[in-house]
C-alpha cells in the first residue's frame, strides 16, 4: 500500500486541470452571453414569488396561528421589553420623565466605576473618556442605545453560551454535535440572518437581538468549552484519584481554571454583538448603525463618519476593558489571599458611594442629566470629514483614480465577464472538472450542488458577481496577507509596530470600514471591494505571521547554515513549512470578505447584497432578498467546504504520501 | 553511606496478610480487549493479529504491611498502567485487586470513591497540583471534597506541611515552587488523608539528580516517621535499590522478577534483568550470604562473627583486617566462611 502510493501522480492527471481551464478560456468567445440567467434588478423569478406569496400568508395568519402567536410572540415581546427597559434606563426618556433614569452623568459613573473594579484605574480613565466624546460628538442618546441593545444581547448570549460551553467542555458527544452547528453559524455571513428572522419577528429591536445572539453565541461557547477542555488531564486525574465525584472536579478544578478563558470568552461575544447590532440598523435597530446606515446612503460622508467614530471609540473601549479584566482575574484571585491593604479594602465601597452620589445626581438635575452642548462641539468632526473627504475626492482623484482603474479595470472586469459571460452549464462542468481532478469526488459534488443551488435561486448572474468580487478581494488580501505575514513572521520590530493597527482592525465593527473608503472612492463594487480586504486582511496577516514564526527555529538555523538566501529561506523553508497556516489564511479570509463584500451592497457593490437589502425594503423584492441571502450562504459555505478539502489535501501532502485515491473532504 | 536498611520490618510481617494483593491483572488497549486476556502471543503478534496491545500482562503480588514495594521497569513497560489499575484511574481488563481483602474491581462508584478518600493516594510524576490553588489549599483538597470543615482540614494540612518541611509556604502558588517543593507538596497531600497505601507514580523522575536523592532521602525519612506501605514506581534502579524492601522488575507488562534488592542483584532471573544490573556496585547491595563459602578443612574457625545479613561494603573493613576467615553465624549456627578473596573479588568485579 505504502509503496504503491510513492508511485508519482500521473502526468496527465497533473495537467488535466489546466487543460480543462485551457479549454474554458477558448470557447468562452464563442459561448459568451449564453445560457447566463440573468435577472434584472425588478425581475422576480417564479420561486421569488412564490416565497413572497408563503410571507405574505404568514403576515396575515400572524395573530390567528398559536405557533406564532404564543412562541415567537413571547420570545419577541420578552426580548423587546427587555431591550425597552435598558434604553428607559440610560437612553430613552421614560417613566412619566422628560430623562431616562440615568442620566449621562450617572451612566459614566457606573461604567468607570465598574472598569475600575473590575479593569484598573487606567481604563476607568479610558472609559470615562470614552463616555464623554459620545456626548462631544453630539451621539450621546444613539450611543446609548447601541449600548443597551448590546448589553442585553451580551447577558442574553452569556445566559445561554456558557451552560453550553461548560456542557460541550464536559462531554465530548454534545461537543461533537455541536462543533459542526458553531461552524456554520461563523461562516454565514453576517447579513444572512437578518431576512429570516423578520419574516418571524419583524423588524425592530427583538429581531436585532437574536440576529446578534445567533453571532455572538458561538465565540462564548468555543472559548468556555476550550477552557474547561484545557485543564491538564494530570490536574484531573489527582483530583479523581483523590476520591473527587465528577461535579467536584468540574466546580473545584475545571471551573476556576477555565475562568480567563470565560472572561475571554465574554470579551470575543461582546465584540461580536456589537459587529451585528451595528449591522441590524438594516432591520431598524436603533442606535449608531442607524446614523451610520442611513447617512451613507444619503452619501453624507461627513456625519456617517462621525457615527463611525463613536463606534469605533466604544469597541476600543470594550475591548480594552473586557482584556484587562481577563489579564486580572488571575492576579485578583492570588492578591485577595496574599494580603489586603487599605487602598484594597476601601476600593470598592468608596467607587460604589461616588457612584451612588453622581447616580442620584444625574436621576435629579437635568444639567446631570441631559449631556450639556458645550458650544458647537459635535459638528465640528462631521464638517472635518466631509472636508477632508471632499479634498482626497478633488486632489488625489489621479492617485484613487489611478489605483481604482488598475484594478477594475485589469482584474475585476475581465475575470467577472469571464464568470458572469459563461453559460451556467459550462460553468458547472468546469468548475466540478476541476475540483473532481484537483481535489477529491466528494467537494466536486459538494461544488456540483452548490451551483444548482445557485441556479435554482434564479439569482445566478448576481451570484457570479458577487463570486468575482469576493476572489479578486481574496486573492488582494493574500497578497497583503503574505506580504506583511512573512515580513511580521521574520522581524520582532514590524511585529510590534503591526500588531497594535491589526488587532484595532479586528475589533472594528465591519460597518465602520465601509465609511472612509467611501470617503476616498465614492459608491462602487470597487469601495465594497477594498473594504473587504481592509475587514479580512488583519485577520490574515496575523496567520501568517503565526504560522512563519512557528516555524521550528532549527530548520530555519540548519537552512541558513548550509548558506540560504532570504528568499531561498523564505520560499524553501519557511512558506512551504507554514503552508497550514497559509491555507487557514487564506479560508478565513475569504469567509471574511464574502460577508464584507454582501455588505458593500448598500453601497454600490451591487449584487447579491443589494437584492437582500433591497429586500428589506421593498416588500415586493422580500421573496428575492431572502432568495439572495440563501444564495450568499451557499456561496460561503460552498466555499468554505472547499477550502478545508485543500487544506486537508495540503496537510497530507505535507505529512508524507497519501492515498491519491481518497478523498480530500470530510 | 549507610541508609537505614528496610529489610527488618519485612521480615517481621512476612507472615501477617497482604494490605495489598494483586492476583492476575490485565490491562489490554485496543478493540474488543477481552479477547487479548490470557493469550500467549508476544506484544508483537498481538497486535498484529488482534490489533490490541497488552500494557499488563497476567501480574500478581502481594504487598505486606509496611512494606516498600517497587515496581521498576523502562518506559512503556506497563508500570504506570499497573499502578493505575490499583486504584481504577485506568480500568483493568481482567484479575482482582484486593485491598485489606476487599475487591476493589467490584466497588461500585460511591466505594471506589470512598475507597480513594480514605485508604489509597497517589502521589504523581508531573505533580498534578492544582494550579489555581495555593499550597495550603492543594494539600487541603483530598479533605474539602471528603467534607471536612475549614479549620479541620487547614489544621490537618499545617501539620502535614510541617512533616514534609514546607512551613511558612502555605500561601504559595505551585507556580512559585521549585520542582521539588512542588513534589513536597504532593507528598504531602496524600499524606493529609491519612491513607493506608500511598502509591508513587515516578514520582521523582522530573526532578534533578541533587533533588532526587533528597526527596528519596525524604520518603525514607517519612516511611520511618509515618510507617505507610507503599508502592513506588521508578526505572531508576539505584532509587529501586535504595528504597525498596522488594523489587518487582517488568518487561513489556509481564513480570520478570521480584524479589529483594539482594535477590534481585545477586541472582537475576534471566539476561534482562542480568543487564539492568550489570552496572550495580554488588559490594554496596549484596550481603556476605551470597559471598560466603563452606571451610576448607585447614581453615581455622576461630575468626570473628558477623551476620550473614552484613552488607558486604560495611564488612570489608573487619574482614580485611582480620588475620583469619571471619565465620558467619546465624542464631549461633556456623553458615559459613568469608575471607578477604571473596570480598576483593566481587568489589573489583565488573560484570560477572
Amino acid at each position: 500500500m505504502a509503496v504503491l502510493s510513492l508511485r508519482p501522480r500521473p502526468a496527465v492527471r497533473r495537467w488535466l486541470p489546466a487543460v480543462v481551464i485551457a479549454a474554458w478560456l477558448a470557447c468562452w468567445p464563442l459561448l459568451n452571453g449564453r445560457d447566463t440567467l440573468p435577472l434584472a434588478g425588478s425581475d422576480l423569478t417564479s420561486l421569488h414569488r412564490w416565497i413572497n406569496a408563503r410571507w405574505d400568508t404568514i403576515d396575515n395568519s400572524r395573530s390567528g396561528n398559536p405557533f406564532f402567536h404564543y412562541f415567537i410572540g413571547a420570545i419577541r415581546t420578552g426580548l423587546d421589553a427587555a431591550v425597552t427597559f435598558a434604553q428607559a434606563l440610560i437612553s430613552q426618556p421614560s417613566f412619566g420623565r422628560p430623562v431616562p433614569v440615568l442620566g449621562w452623568l450617572g451612566v459614566v459613573a457606573v461604567a468607570t466605576a465598574i472598569a475600575f473594579l473590575y479593569a484598573n484605574l487606567r481604563m476607568a480613565l479610558l472609559t470615562a473618556a470614552s463616555f464623554v466624546a459620545f456626548g462631544v460628538l453630539g451621539l450621546w442618546q444613539q450611543s446609548m442605545d447601541t449600548l443597551s441593545i448590546t448589553l442585553v444581547a451580551v447577558t442574553c448570549s452569556l445566559a445561554i453560551g456558557i451552560p453550553l460551553g461548560i456542557w460541550a467542555g464536559v462531554s465530548d458527544r454534545f461537543d461533537r454535535v455541536v462543533t459542526p452547528v458553531l461552524d456554520i453559524m461563523q461562516t454565514m455571513p453576517t447579513f444572512v440572518y437578518l431576512a429570516p428572522l423578520t419574516l418571524f419577528f419583524l423588524i425592530g429591536p427583538a429581531s436585532a437581538t437574536i440576529a446578534t445572539m445567533i453571532y455572538a453565541i458561538p465565540p462564548c461557547i468555543r472559548l468556555t468549552s476550550h477552557g474547561i477542555r484545557e485543564v491538564s488531564p494530570a490536574t484531573l486525574e489527582a483530583s479523581t484519584s483523590l476520591g473527587a465525584t465528577e461535579w467536584q472536579s468540574l466546580r473545584k478544578v475545571r471551573l476556576p481554571l477555565a475562568k480567563q478563558a470565560m472572561v475571554v470568552g465574554i470579551n470575543q461575544t461582546m465584540m461580536a454583538a456589537l459587529s451585528m447590532v451595528t449591522i441590524a440598523a438594516l432591520i431598524d435597530s436603533p442606535g449608531l448603525g442607524q446614523t451610520v446606515y442611513q447617512t451613507l446612503q444619503k452619501m453624507d460622508i461627513g456625519t456617517a463618519f462621525n457615527g463611525g467614530l463613536a463606534l469605533v471609540i466604544m469597541a476600543i473601549m470594550l475591548d480594552r476593558v473586557t482584556s484587562a479584566a481577563s489579564r486580572r482575574v488571575e492576579r485578583t484571585r492570588r492578591a485577595g489571599r496574599l494580603r489586603s491593604s487599605a487602598y484594597r479594602r476601601w476600593k470598592r465601597p468608596a467607587a460604589l458611594t461616588v457612584a451612588a452620589v453622581l447616580c442620584y445626581l444625574s436621576y435629579t438635575y437635568v444639567w446631570a442629566a441631559v449631556f450639556p452642548t458645550l458650544g458647537d462641539t459635535s459638528s465640528y468632526v462631521p464638517r472635518a470629514a466631509a472636508a477632508t473627504s471632499a479634498w482626497v475626492q478633488n486632489h488625489l482623484a489621479g492617485f484613487t483614480g489611478a489605483l481604482k482603474n488598475l484594478l477594475t479595470y485589469g482584474m475585476l472586469n475581465p475575470f467577472e465577464s469571464l464568470l458572469t459571460g459563461t453559460p451556467w452549464w459550462l460553468a458547472l462542468v468546469v468548475a466540478v472538472s476541476v475540483a473532481a481532478l484537483l481535489v477529491g469526488f466528494r467537494t466536486a459534488a459538494i461544488v456540483a450542488v452548490g451551483l444548482v443551488l445557485l441556479v435554482v435561486l434564479g439569482l445566478w448572474q448576481d451570484s457570479m458577481v458577487t463570486l468575482a468580487s469576493t476572489l479578486v478581494a481574496t486573492f488582494l488580501v493574500m497578497v497583503l496577507g503574505l506580504f506583511f505575514g512573512v515580513w511580521m513572521g521574520r522581524s520582532d520590530r514590524v511585529d510590534t509596530l503591526l500588531r497594535p493597527l491589526l488587532d484595532a482592525g479586528q475589533t472594528m465593527p465591519a460597518f465602520v470600514y465601509l465609511v472612509p473608503v467611501l470617503g476616498l472612492f465614492g459608491a462602487t463594487r470597487f469601495t465594497a471591494i477594498i473594504a473587504a480586504v481592509a475587514y479580512a486582511a488583519p485577520a490574515s496577516i496575523k496567520l501568517v505571521a503565526e504560522g512563519i514564526r512557528a516555524v521550528a527555529p532549527a530548520a530555519v538555523e540548519a537552512a541558513t547554515s548550509a548558506g540560504s538566501t532570504v528568499g531561498q529561506l523564505i520560499f524553501k523553508v519557511q512558506l512551504p513549512m507554514a503552508r497550514r497556516a497559509v491555507t487557514l489564511a487564506t479560508s478565513q479570509g475569504l469567509i471574511y470578505v464574502l460577508a464584507m463584500v454582501v455588505v458593500g451592497g448598500m453601497v454600490g457593490a451591487g449584487a447579491l447584497g443589494y437584492d437582500v437589502v433591497a429586500g428589506f425594503s421593498q416588500t415586493a423584492l422580500r421573496g428575492k432578498g431572502l432568495a439572495a441571502g440563501v444564495s450568499i450562504v451557499v456561496l460561503g459555505l460552498m466555499l468554505d467546504r472547499v477550502m478545508r478539502a485543500v487544506a486537508h489535501r495540503v496537510e497530507l501532502a505535507a505529512h508524507g504520501p497519501a492515498d491519491r485515491g481518497a478523498d480530500g473532504g470530510h | 553511606m549507610t541508609e537505614p536498611t528496610l529489610t527488618e520490618p519485612t521480615l517481621r510481617n512476612a507472615e501477617s496478610p497482604p494490605v495489598l494483593d494483586v492476583r492476575g491483572l490485565w490491562k489490554v488497549f485496543g478493540p474488543n480487549p477481552g479477547r487479548a486476556v490470557r493469550s500467549t502471543l508476544s506484544s508483537a503478534e498481538l497486535k498484529e493479529q488482534t490489533g490490541c496491545v497488552a500494557a499488563v500482562r497476567d501480574v500478581s503480588f502481594a504487598v505486606r504491611p509496611g512494606e516498600v514495594f517497587v515496581v521498576m521497569g523502562l518506559s512503556g513497560s506497563g508500570k504506570s498502567t499497573l499502578v493505575r489499575c490499583l486504584t481504577r484511574l485506568i480500568e483493568p481488563t481482567a484479575g482482582e485487586v484486593l485491598l485489606d481483602g476487599e475487591n476493589i474491581g467490584k466497588a461500585d462508584a460511591r466505594r471506589l470513591r470512598e475507597l480513594r478518600r480514605h485508604r489509597l493516594a497517589m502521589v504523581f510524576q508531573n505533580f498534578g497540583l492544582l494550579p489555581h490553588r495555593c499550597v495550603l489549599d492543594n494539600v487541603g483538597y483530598g479533605l474539602e471534597i471528603r467534607g471536612s470543615a475549614k479549620a479541620e482540614r487547614y489544621a490537618r494540612a499545617r501539620e502535614v506541611l510541617e512533616l514534609v518541611g514546607l512551613t511558612g509556604f502555605e500561601t504559595y502558588y505551585p507556580d512559585q515552587l521549585s520542582g521539588g517543593m512542588q513534589q513536597r507538596v504532593g507528598l504531602a497531600r496524600a499524606l493529609a488523608v491519612d491513607p493506608e497505601v500511598l502509591l508513587f507514580d515516578e514520582p521523582f523522575s522530573a526532578l534533578d539528580p541533587l533533588i532526587r536523592r533528597e526527596m528519596q532521602n525524604e520518603v525514607i525519612r517519612l516511611h520511618h516517621e509515618v510507617g505507610k506501605t507503599m508502592v513506588f514506581i521508578t526505572h531508576d534502579l539505584s532509587e529501586a535499590l535504595k528504597l525498596g524492601d522488594r523489587i518487582l522488575i517488568m518487561r513489556d507488562g509481564e513480570l520478570v522478577q521480584l524479589g529483594t534488592p539482594d535477590e534481585v542483584v545477586g541472582a537475576p532471573a534471566d539476561d534482562y534483568v542480568k543487564d539492568f544490573v550489570s552496572e550495580v556496585p554488588k559490594a554496596q547491595v549484596l550481603t556476605l550470604r551470597w559471598i560466603m563459602r563452606d571451610p576448607r578443612p585447614d581453615e581455622p574457625l576461630d575468626g570473628p562473627e558477623l551476620a550473614p545479613d552484613v552488607v558486604i561494603q560495611d564488612a570489608a573493613r573487619s574482614v580485611l583486617q582480620a588475620d583469619r576467615p571471619i565465620r558467619v553465624v546465624a542464631d549461633g549456627k556456623l553458615l559459613g566462611l568469608v575471607t578477604g578473596t571473596e570480598v576483593i573479588e566481587t568489589m573489583t568485579s565488573g560484570d560477572q
